[in-house]
């Protein structure tokens, strides 16, 4: 009975072992990662398909928000710039906005806060699997973008941010002009009535609805405008995706 | 396939067409795609190894963790926590060896995750590539049997399957299979496994996977508040992973048990072997005793 119990534990672990290094092969080859990859194309369309641009993220009531909203990744910017601003508790911070758009800009908080802004509770998930809820206050991206009167030919609003990931790789992030002018894409400067913390991306972040945590990029320096971002960074679009993540991460 | 109605008495045995080449195609398919995706599922699951009810994930609120802490001689330990019990579980859940035969840090071992070292975003890619192939495959399935009349026929309980099922179980809890052209068609338990399977269990843990895409739930919010939120859809993603995992062990092990050569015949060629010479009349099961049923 011994024999056979580890005769069939020694079967089930080899073929797992051996479906998973014939895996691994395929995940390392050239060509397997771009089969697997047909799906995120798929899935961006199908979704886009299903849930509508103009669907609208579930906002929660003040009773369902997280008592600690986590910080995941970098928390506190080492970047001179970064902390030189911190140091002046970001009176000092002007968000740059240029690329194809009639009117570059240097807008500080005080701007952005004239222009069209908006409360919304809404849930934070992260492509590791755990969730939170935090109320954010923000002006909406599409109205930045019209006070700068952006390119109704760009493509792509891309994220330049004060963290670096690695030495000179600073966190970026991309959305399309859909996602970019979606009621609910805002760009946060407070989180639940308080000016944004540090760890969640002071003074300035993303925020996307409908889509996981990496796309939300925190400590913005930059708003680009642009037809593409084949040139930016290892050019798919954003950190993590340059690290193997899909763009689209709606799911 | 149909419960065949003629009997050669002068063969006793005889070859059956019992799974036509398309339900087997999707059959092998379906078996791949569920593999891959317990596998990089459970991948995924390691990159954060807890679970919850609810919306948020709140610390000190986990259902299940799969942690791992030092003893006092500063070896690793691994644990599995369910609510308040804590189980130690070192070398499978929460520690175990890496591809380098090193101890590490990881919610499930490295030989049940593809890829085996830790790699999420990899893993999201098999894991939505043969998510896809599942529903396809799942789809083809459903309208292939539909239009065959497989479901109707073959699956969907008769009032006689109904009568039949205390019987039903008393055979299965004693090992005890049909033979002959009984055989061929499927029992009351086994349709209501397959069904449940089929559309509760299949259904349900695609919609679930569904339900932890934000973008999807922009239009799908009803149905993640009704689980009681993505968290809790996730939780339920995660069992009724495993439910797969138990009912193809109880499916492996009925086709063991029951004639392993000529069920695995069956579902590769398609022929399965009848034993006709024991049974001469044109089914009616309840009439045959489980004396008669004879056992190789």
């Amino acid at each position: 009975m011994t024999d056979r119990r580890s005769f069939l534990r020694i079967a089930i672990i080899g073929t797992a072992s051996l479906i998973v290094a014939g895996c691994d092969r395929i995940s390392q080859s050239s060509w397997g990662p771009k089969v697997l990859d047909r799906a995120e194309g798929l899935n961006r369309r199908v979704q886009a398909l299903l849930a509508p641009s103009s669907a609208m993220a579930k906002e929660y009531t003040e009773a369902d928000i997280s008592s600690v909203f986590h910080p995941n990744g970098t928390t506190m910017p080492n970047t001179q710039a970064y902390q030189a601003l911190m140091a002046n508790q970001f009176r000092d911070y002007k968000l740059q906005v240029d690329g194809m758009v009639t009117h570059p800009a240097m807008l500080s908080i005080d701007d952005l806060k004239k222009l069209d802004t908006r409360t919304q509770i809404t849930r934070h998930d992260c492509v590791e699997g755990w969730s939170a809820i935090g109320k954010w206050q923000g002006t909406l991206l599409s109205a930045v973008l019209d006070h700068v009167g952006a390119d109704p030919q760009a493509r792509f609003v891309v994220f330049h941010c004060f963290d670096d990931m690695d030495v000179n790789t600073p966190y970026y992030e991309s959305v399309d002009i859909n996602e970019a002018r979606h009621p609910q894409t805002l760009l946060a400067f407070a989180l639940n009535d308080k000016p944004l913390p540090v760890p969640n991306g002071a003074p300035l972040r993303l925020r996307v609805g409908r889509q996981l945590g990496y796309k939300q990029a925190k400590y913005l320096s930059r708003i680009e405008v642009v037809k593409s971002f084949d040139k930016i960074g290892d050019g798919k679009g954003g950190y993590w995706e340059d690290q193997g993540y899909e763009w689209y991460a709606g799911i | 396939m149909d419960t065949p109605t003629s009997v050669s008495l002068e063969s006793p045995r005889r070859l059956v067409y019992r799974h036509t080449l398309p339900i087997r195609i999707m059959h092998w398919i379906n078996v791949i795609a569920l593999s891959l995706m317990l596998f990089s599922g459970l991948q995924i699951f390691n990159a954060h190894p807890s679970l919850y009810w609810g919306n948020r994930s709140d610390k000190g609120k986990e259902l299940l963790t799969l942690g791992a802490h030092q003893d006092s001689a500063g070896n690793l330990v691994g644990t599995a926590r369910i609510g308040h019990h804590e189980f130690t579980t070192t070398g499978v859940l929460g520690v175990s060896k890496g591809s380098d035969g090193t101890l590490e840090v990881r919610g499930f071992p490295s030989w049940l995750t593809v890829p085996g070292p830790g790699w999420l975003a990899m893993g999201r890619r098999w894991h939505f590539f043969f998510a896809w192939v599942f529903v396809l495959n799942g789809l083809c399935y459903v309208a292939y049997s539909l239009a065959r009349r497989h479901l109707q026929r073959d699956l969907w309980p008769t009032r006689a399957d109904w009568r039949g099922i205390g019987h039903s179980i008393l055979d299965h809890i004693r090992f005890r299979h049909p033979h002959g052209e009984e055989a061929l068609r499927y029992n009351i338990l086994q349709r209501l496994a397959y069904l449940i399977v089929i559309f509760v269990f299949g259904v349900g843990i695609v919609l679930m996977g569904l339900a932890m895409s934000p973008r999807m739930d922009a239009v799908l919010s009803p149905l993640v508040e009704a689980v009681g939120g993505r968290q809790s859809a996730r939780t339920i993603h995660f069992i009724i992973a495993w439910v797969f995992v138990a009912f193809v062990l109880v499916h492996v092990f009925e086709v063991l048990i029951s004639g392993v050569f000529n069920q695995l015949r069956g579902m590769i060629t398609g022929y399965y072997k009848v034993d006709t010479g024991k049974v001469n009349t044109v089914r009616p099961e309840e009439t045959i005793s489980a004396e008669e049923r004879s056992h190789d």
